[in-house]
């Protein structure tokens, strides 16, 4: 294969495509287009002298002969006069919002770049001014300097340094970290250079983002100033000096004050809208749709449930999964991150699912109680039988009663999984009331001797902590008793010891062991430790690239794996007393599960791979009761 | 929580200062004699350099800012030409009137924001969520004392529901029920924008808290959608919204200005217009200086209820 065979990644959109793919943004802009081109062209339209007076057509209405949109008190003709007010409204706001910019960020860029006792002095000063209500603030300016447009300009203006001043300090701060201004300074640049050469242009994003918040603000208040007769004076007129004006004839003639209000409107709701356009054009994480919101349960494609297989489940397997598949929807690509998966498990029995991360062993688990995250994950096809009643397509209600209730999960990482808000025993008791029905008290009580179950120290007293309150394996061990809690027939353990330390680990390890021999609750464990594997399971299964590989049970599979990626999984385990034995971890990556390789996925990877692997797809062949593997060399020692 | 309570309380004598240097320095702005200013155009040549004297305008800058500070402290805020009565006097009896304003709009706007950005966060991209959206940008890029005459003309003089401004009825009011009758319009003409500012934080705090591994803990206990969101999501959401809701008090009490304005609704925001147009500087600088201390107070309550809400925050 030659580089120039190499396919390129898709190319990115640019920028003005997808600012054009934002109809909101784009329908805003228009708007503003429309009424600055108006403002902007106001001397060069036939319109009337907006301060010519006719007593005779005073307040006359809208749409009368010759005054489209009426006349005020002194008979002049309104759409003139909004039209020039626009224009003096929009120079004022751009005017203010062009001074506060250049101002308050200067004195956000000094604040940053010098740091120290400029940058402490500084900012006090901004969190000064932050600390008065904002209008406030310039009605005090406009008390001091008298009412007037330029007045009333200069204040709204002085109000918004503190928004420019803070976002270009945070973000200077940031910059002078960076590698490629300390290579400027090394170089020999002067500061002056650095600033205007590495930090200026990197500063603009945040300032166009700043000026597009704040710019409708800014028209909003100067207007809102001449209203209350503090901006514009006669015979001057802007659009907020208009509506206070024909304040006073709002019963007599209305649109003498509202058609100015309305323009005022369009305006910030043009501005605002191609603002918020902006700003997701610069925050990518908002671009790229990265902020969905998961669904109460996994999406279940409509043809997965017509395609089922019917075929019958293992009469003593209290859970049955055939041909389960769940995908996620990226992008317009399509990730198979669990594909035909099948496999049953019996009353208290323990099934290892093993595999690298990213092999789809957690979705696989996930996917049981529909706990993928939708969008992006879609089950796509498959059936999941829990005692003889198919959960794919189960109404959410019945779901939920069974979460947690009769099939409970542990987490990895037990300090993301707990909500920070709440006690630990609240957060136990929860899910007894939830499916026993019983008081708040009772459940209490319940939680603490759950606690005590799973050898918490002095659980009364632990169960008021906070999850931030107790250790790694405590807070591993609450949500073991969080599971435990009704007594479940299923407990499906997520890579419950991954995020503990060795000697925890074990303890966690003979607690779950201890449990499942006393209630006889079937476990699904989820690991990439062969190690664990060998102490706790009955069987295992091997997964790679959203597919199993290997299956069979644990002595069989650890005296003689069949899959050559399991054996190099296995050779990954540490063993106590042979420090010689490398730790061989695999080299390459897993395969992207959007664009798998026909033939075997694991072949890149493989030490053993001849020609034949990357033919075809290689099935799962059956190599004796509940043993099998996908490999085509097998058979072979 | 006592020792977090007493600290953030002495933190704030440090934000008080600096809010009144400013205001000393904005007064100190002032073009021409203060004393002129002050006492307005009809004052006599004796009056103003009687005046001038009082205020140590020949004194170094400095030298007056502590005199000034002093006298604030212990309550003199000087005397309303205008009214021919005493600043505080007359601030204080404005004070009620914007704060029942102010907290009637924080009231609604917080119920209605809150609702509307975990209903917009909820059913995400679905026709609620689009709806809202839309509403909540109309809502942010609305004039209120527009609005405010709109809704006049509407509920006031069309459909007669509402009075058209006062707090009280010139014959025969008083009563609570005639208060809450007066408060509803401006209320709510207030709490408009700021209903929109929280209804777009709860919806993009709601989206990230919704997205994180509890939830998905929640959800795997069998609880509900509903106590999910309510009890899990919405609970962890209002840590970060609830110093927002404390900043936009800031906003309202702002806002109070025009709506007052439009509705003759008898508060500081109203007495400050006044007096800026007939130049009583005093009366001007004595509101904007309780306003804001107001403000401070109400920034500090919201802190309290941050550090109540969340236990992680250090005491």
């Amino acid at each position: 294969m030659t580089a120039t065979t190499t396919t390129l990644p898709r190319e990115r959109p640019g920028t003005w495509t997808r600012f054009g793919r934002n109809q909101l943004a784009v329908g805003g802009g228009l708007i503003l287009a429309a009424i600055a081109l108006l403002a902007l062209a106001a001397p060069l339209l036939p319109l009337p002298d907006p301060n010519a007076t006719d007593l005779a057509n005073r307040l006359a209405p809208m749409f009368s002969a010759g005054h489209l949109l009426g006349a005020d008190q002194l008979g002049r003709d309104m759409l003139s006069r909004i039209v020039w007010g626009t224009r003096v409204s929009l120079a004022v706001g751009l005017i203010a919002a062009i001074t506060a910019a250049i101002i308050g960020s200067t004195i956000g860029i000094v604040a940053g770049f010098c740091g120290r006792w400029v940058d402490a002095v500084l900012m006090r000063a901004i969190d000064m001014l932050m600390a008065f209500p904002y209008l406030l603030l310039a009605l005090a300016i406009v008390a001091a300097l008298g009412p007037g447009l330029l007045n009333a300009l200069f204040a709204i203006s002085i109000v918004n340094i503190p928004f420019f001043a803070r976002a270009v300090r945070g973000v200077t701060v940031g910059l002078k970290r960076r590698d490629y201004v300390a290579a400027a300074r090394l170089s020999g640049q002067g500061n002056l250079t650095i600033l205007t050469g590495e930090i200026l242009p990197n500063l603009l994003p945040v300032i166009v983002i700043t000026f597009s918040t704040t710019l409708g603000w800014m028209i909003l208040e100067t207007a809102g100033l001449s209203f209350l007769g503090l901006g514009a004076q006669p015979p001057q007129a802007d659009l907020g000096s208009m509506l206070g004006e024909g304040r006073s004839l709002l019963l007599v003639a209305p649109h003498i004050a509202l058609i100015p209000g309305l323009v005022i409107l369009l305006v910030v709701i043009g501005i605002n809208l191609v603002g918020d356009g902006i700003r997701d054009l610069v925050d990518p994480r908002l671009a790229s749709g990265g902020l969905v919101r998961p669904g109460p349960a996994t999406a279940v494609a409509p043809n997965a449930l017509r395609q089922r297989t019917g075929e019958p489940a293992v009469p003593d397997a209290i859970l049955s999964v055939r041909n389960l598949k769940t995908h996620f929807l990226l992008n317009e690509e399509r990730y198979k991150a669990v594909d035909d998966v099948s496999f049953d498990l019996r009353p208290g029995e323990c099934l290892g699912i093993v595999g690298e991360s990213g092999s789809g062993k957690s979705v696989t688990a996930l996917s049981l109680l529909g706990l993928v995250p939708t969008p992006p994950g879609v089950i796509v096809g498959g059936s999941i039988l829990y005692r003889g009643q198919e959960l794919l397509g189960l109404p959410l209600p019945k779901l939920q009663e069974l979460r947690g209730n009769r099939i409970a999960f542990i987490f990895q990482d037990p300090l993301g999984t707990l909500n920070p808000l709440m006690t630990v025993g609240e957060q136990i008791a929860e899910t007894i009331t939830r499916h026993q029905g019983i008081t708040h008290a009772e459940a209490m009580t319940l939680a603490t001797g759950l606690m005590d179950r799973v050898r918490i120290p002095h659980a009364r007293e632990r169960a008021s902590a906070y999850p931030h309150e107790l250790s790694g394996g405590q807070r591993q061990r609450i949500g073991i008793a969080m599971a435990l809690a009704n007594d479940p027939d299923i407990v499906i353990a997520d890579e419950p010891t991954t995020a503990l330390d060795v000697t925890i680990q074990a303890e966690v390890l003979k607690l779950l062991q201890d449990l499942r021999r006393e209630r006889d609750t079937a476990l699904l464990f989820i690991t990439h430790d062969f190690g664990v594997v060998s102490e706790l399971c009955d069987r295992v299964m091997v997964m790679y690239a959203g597919r199993i590989v290997e299956t069979g049970t644990t002595a069989e599979v650890l005296r003689d794996p069949r899959h050559p990626y399991t054996r190099r999984l296995m050779a990954c385990v540490p063993v106590l007393g042979q420090p010689e034995r490398g730790l061989d971890a695999i080299p390459g990556l897993p395969p992207a599960v959007n664009r798998l390789p026909p033939g075997c996925h694991f072949a890149d990877r493989c030490d053993r791979v001849i020609d034949r692997c990357r033919i075809g797809s290689i099935p799962l062949e059956d190599l004796g009761p509940g043993r099998s593997s996908r490999c085509i060399r097998a058979f072979e020692p | 929580m006592l020792s977090y309570a007493l600290r953030r309380l002495a933190m704030i004598v440090p934000v008080l200062l600096g809010i009144s240097v400013i205001v000393f320095l904005i007064m100190a702005m002032i073009p021409g004699d203060p004393a002129l200013a002050i006492l307005g155009s009809f004052a006599t040549p004796e009056n103003t350099a009687q005046l001038r004297q009082d205020l140590g305008l020949d004194r170094p800058l400095i030298e007056q800012y502590v005199v000034w500070l002093g006298n604030l402290l212990q309550g003199d805020f000087g005397r309303s030409y205008s009214l021919n009565r005493p600043v505080l006097d007359e601030v204080i009896e404005r004070l009620g009137p914007t704060l029942l304003l102010a907290g009637a709009s924080l009231i609604l706007c917080t119920i209605l924001g809150l609702a509307a950005g975990v209903v917009s966060a909820v059913r995400q991209y679905g026709w609620q969520d689009k709806a809202l959206t839309l509403a909540v940008l109309v809502g942010l890029s609305t004039p209120s004392f527009w609005l405010g005459l709109i809704l006049v003309l509407i509920f006031s003089v069309g459909l007669r529901w509402f009075p058209v401004s006062g707090m009280y009825a010139i014959y025969g009011g008083g009563g609570l029920t005639d208060l809450l009758h007066h408060l509803v319009l401006p209320a709510v003409t207030l709490a408009v924008v700021a209903t929109g500012v929280i209804a777009r934080l709860t919806r993009s705090t709601m989206l990230e808290v919704l997205r994180q591994d509890f939830v998905r803990t929640a959800r795997a206990k069998g609880l509900t959608e509903r106590t999910v969101i309510l009890r899990h999501a919405l609970r962890n959401a209002l840590v970060n919204i609830v110093p927002i809701i404390g900043i936009q008090t800031g906003f309202v009490l702002g806002g109070a200005v025009y709506i007052e304005t439009v509705f003759q609704w008898p508060g500081i925001g109203r007495m400050l217009v006044t007096a800026i147009s007939t130049r009583d500087i005093l009366l001007v600088q004595g509101g904007v200086l309780v306003v804001a201390a107001c403000y401070v107070l109400i920034n500090l309550a919201a802190d309290l209820i941050q550090h109540m809400l969340d236990p992680r925050i250090g005491t």
